[in-house]
């Protein structure tokens, strides 16, 4: 069923939105490809809604334009698009049935033989038996589901979701996440979905874009993201990173060597963000999850070449697979570790001389200039 | 004493529905009167004269078809012009905009004595003919403001997206209006078009002062007091109070049914 005629990418070319003297979305220039599934992932207020609202026609942009293929539908008013939106709040026409809703879109176009359609689209979201409702009648994820049949249903070039899981609980949300992943394999339409929640960008995309304050700050692939962020807001959205301030000592060849407080460590050269140069400063980046903790008396059983980092272990809590330990060290504070529970040693416990040990291939760069805090706190709820 | 406590809420609802039925309930018993005089205030004995002959009194039925058609028309008028402000009003950011939210509320708080002097200056001011038409213009512009008032509290409850999503579905902003945004006002237009109906009917004061030579139901009430009051008032008054009272059953009979026939 997917169908990749060429052409039928999304390309929005220097498209900005401004409401009076606040920029919402800076001029930005983006292309989609046919058959995506494509995240904008941001906090609220990062301009992602806006950018969706601008191809959807919901909101004019301020300049640049929106192609769909190889039609300028910039001009075009939101019933004149191929494109369909799944809306935050679900958007359900309160007064229709489930039925009548669905079928809102055939009708309009003025299709007269909707019923096999609306059957098979409920099908396709197991809601066949709940068409003659009303839908506060249905729960919240039901009505998401309908949402998404209503759109889909219309076969459009593209598929908008506006945090389309935002309300619903954690369980319920993992669940229609792997659904709408289904879904969009399935049926092969392009889909962008925007979301403030990492995770979920992470697990249902192939390409996310991560947005902040009305620019993308850097797009790719999942792995890609997380792996080798660019920027400390990546780098701190994503997930968490621990970023330890550190001196250049030398950048010559593959590997880069760096100290902080007495400590050296290495990491390669090609995942620096910026051109290290010997004596300049840089962001040594390494997630939580590649530490290995060892008490500090067995610090020659750590092999040699991996880097090494002494600390005290401040916190640690148990969360059933992985232990997660907040270790101080002259290099950093508060230093994230999380260990799986394969063996759990009884020695790592609160107030422990630790030593930190990672594959240095495990080490990623970032340039020294910016907020080392950017994206932390911004992780929260909402729209 | 228990029992007392236990069924509290009941009895003082019961007494409260007694304290608000009670004058219904004479004028329904008086509507089977036979009075022996001209006034219908003593109960003399059971009689259905004045059932079978509803329209037995001069000029009655006249005043009551005039009334009818007045409410009627000026339900109409009102309802029109009032749910179209009340969508401008949410809707549309215009010069004076704070001005016209306030002021379209000035008929319900001004004192209706006021309004219909100032009325009856205005229209004799500009040489108008009192009757029919100065009356329905009077009562159009009261009725006004609760029709206003009762759309544009369902409107602004309405989630905006509701009409975007339309429009992103290939509704076209007449298709949207028809198809999404007035459906779901429908209630509250409802509800405004019912309470002018009402305060139309039996609007006095306004009407008294501004209709001439016309007589309209309540005026007809109101100048047959002085004089004697005939059983047919009883009737007429009974009637309505009768037909009311079966439009709302019927509305909640088709409320159940409907809600009985969707699956739970």
């Amino acid at each position: 069923m997917t169908d990749k005629t060429a052409g039928g990418d999304v390309r929005l070319a220097g498209i900005s939105k401004h409401y009076g003297t606040f920029t919402a979305v800076h001029p930005l220039d983006l292309t989609i490809p046919q058959g995506s599934f494509f995240a904008l992932l941001g906090a609220s207020g990062c301009g992602k809604t806006t950018t969706l609202r601008m191809i959807a026609g919901l909101e004019e942009p301020s300049t640049g334009t929106v192609h769909l293929g190889d039609r300028d539908v910039t001009q075009l008013p939101p019933y004149k698009r191929p494109v369909n939106t799944v809306f935050q709040s679900y958007a359900l026409f309160p007064h229709l049935s489930i039925f009548e809703n669905v079928a809102f879109g055939l009708r309009r176009r003025g299709i007269k033989s909707v019923k096999k359609q609306v059957e098979d689209m409920l099908e396709l979201v197991e809601l066949g038996q709940f068409a003659q409702r009303k839908p506060h009648q249905l729960s919240g994820g039901q009505q998401q589901r309908v949402a998404v049949a209503r759109a889909l249903i219309n076969h459009p070039q593209v598929l908008l979701l506006d945090e389309p899981l935002g309300a619903l609980d954690l369980k319920l949300r993992r669940q229609m996440q792997l659904e709408l992943k289904r879904i969009q394999t399935e049926v092969g339409i392009t889909f962008v979905h925007v979301t403030h929640d990492q995770e979920e960008a992470m697990t249902m995309a192939d390409t996310v874009a991560v947005m902040n304050g009305g620019r993308v700050e850097q797009l790719g692939a999942p792995a890609e993201l997380y792996e080798n962020p660019r920027t400390t807001f990546v780098a701190n959205f994503l997930g968490t990173s621990n970023l330890i301030e550190a001196e250049v000592l030398e950048a010559g060849g593959d590997d880069v060597t760096v100290a902080s407080a007495g400590t050296k460590l290495r990491l390669p050269r090609a995942r620096c963000s910026t051109a290290p140069k010997a004596g300049g400063r840089l962001l040594v980046g390494v997630r939580p999850e590649k530490i290995s903790l060892v008490p500090a008396a067995e610090e020659g059983s750590v092999a040699a070449g991996r880097n090494k980092v002494p600390g005290r272990i401040a916190d640690s809590s148990f969360i059933g697979v992985s232990t997660q330990f907040v270790v101080d060290s002259p290099v950093c504070p508060e230093l994230e570790v999380y260990v799986q529970n394969i063996e759990r040693d009884d020695r790592l416990v609160p107030g422990a001389e630790v030593v930190l040990h990672w594959n240095p291939e495990h080490t990623f760069g970032l340039d020294a200039a910016q907020d080392i805090d950017a994206g932390v706190e911004t992780v929260e709820e909402g729209a | 004493m228990r029992w007392l406590r236990r069924n509290l809420v009941t009895v003082l609802g019961l007494l409260t529905l007694a304290y608000l039925l009670l004058p219904n309930v004479v004028v329904t018993v008086f509507s089977f009167n036979n009075p022996s005089g001209r006034f219908n205030y003593a109960w003399q004995e059971f009689s259905l004269d004045a059932w079978k002959d509803p329209c037995g009194v001069a000029d009655l039925c006249g005043s009551l078809a005039l009334s009818l058609q007045i409410a009627l028309w000026a339900t109409l008028g009102a309802t029109l012009l009032g749910a179209a402000i009340a969508f401008a009003l949410v809707r549309y950011r215009f010069r004076a905009r704070g001005a016209v939210n306030s002021l379209i509320f000035m008929p319900m708080a001004m004192p209706e004595i006021v309004m219909a002097a100032s009325l009856l200056a205005l229209f004799l001011n500009m040489g108008v003919e009192l009757g029919f038409w100065t009356i329905l213009i009077a009562h159009v512009m009261f009725c006004l403001s609760f029709v206003v008032a009762a759309v544009k509290a369902r409107v602004l409850s309405m989630d905006p997206r509701l009409e975007e999503a339309a429009r992103d579905l290939y509704a076209s902003p007449v298709q949207t209006f028809l198809r999404v945004t007035l459906p779901i006002a429908a209630p509250g237009i409802a509800a405004g078009a019912l309470l002018s109906f009402a305060l139309s009917f039996d609007d006095f004061i306004i009407t008294n002062f501004n209709s001439g030579n016309t007589v309209t139901f309540p005026m007809f009430v109101w100048g047959s007091a002085q004089r004697g009051t005939p059983v047919q008032i009883n009737v007429i008054g009974t009637a309505m109070f009768v037909i009311a009272v079966l439009v709302v059953l019927a509305a909640q009979i088709v409320g159940n049914r409907r809600k009985k026939a969707q699956p739970k």
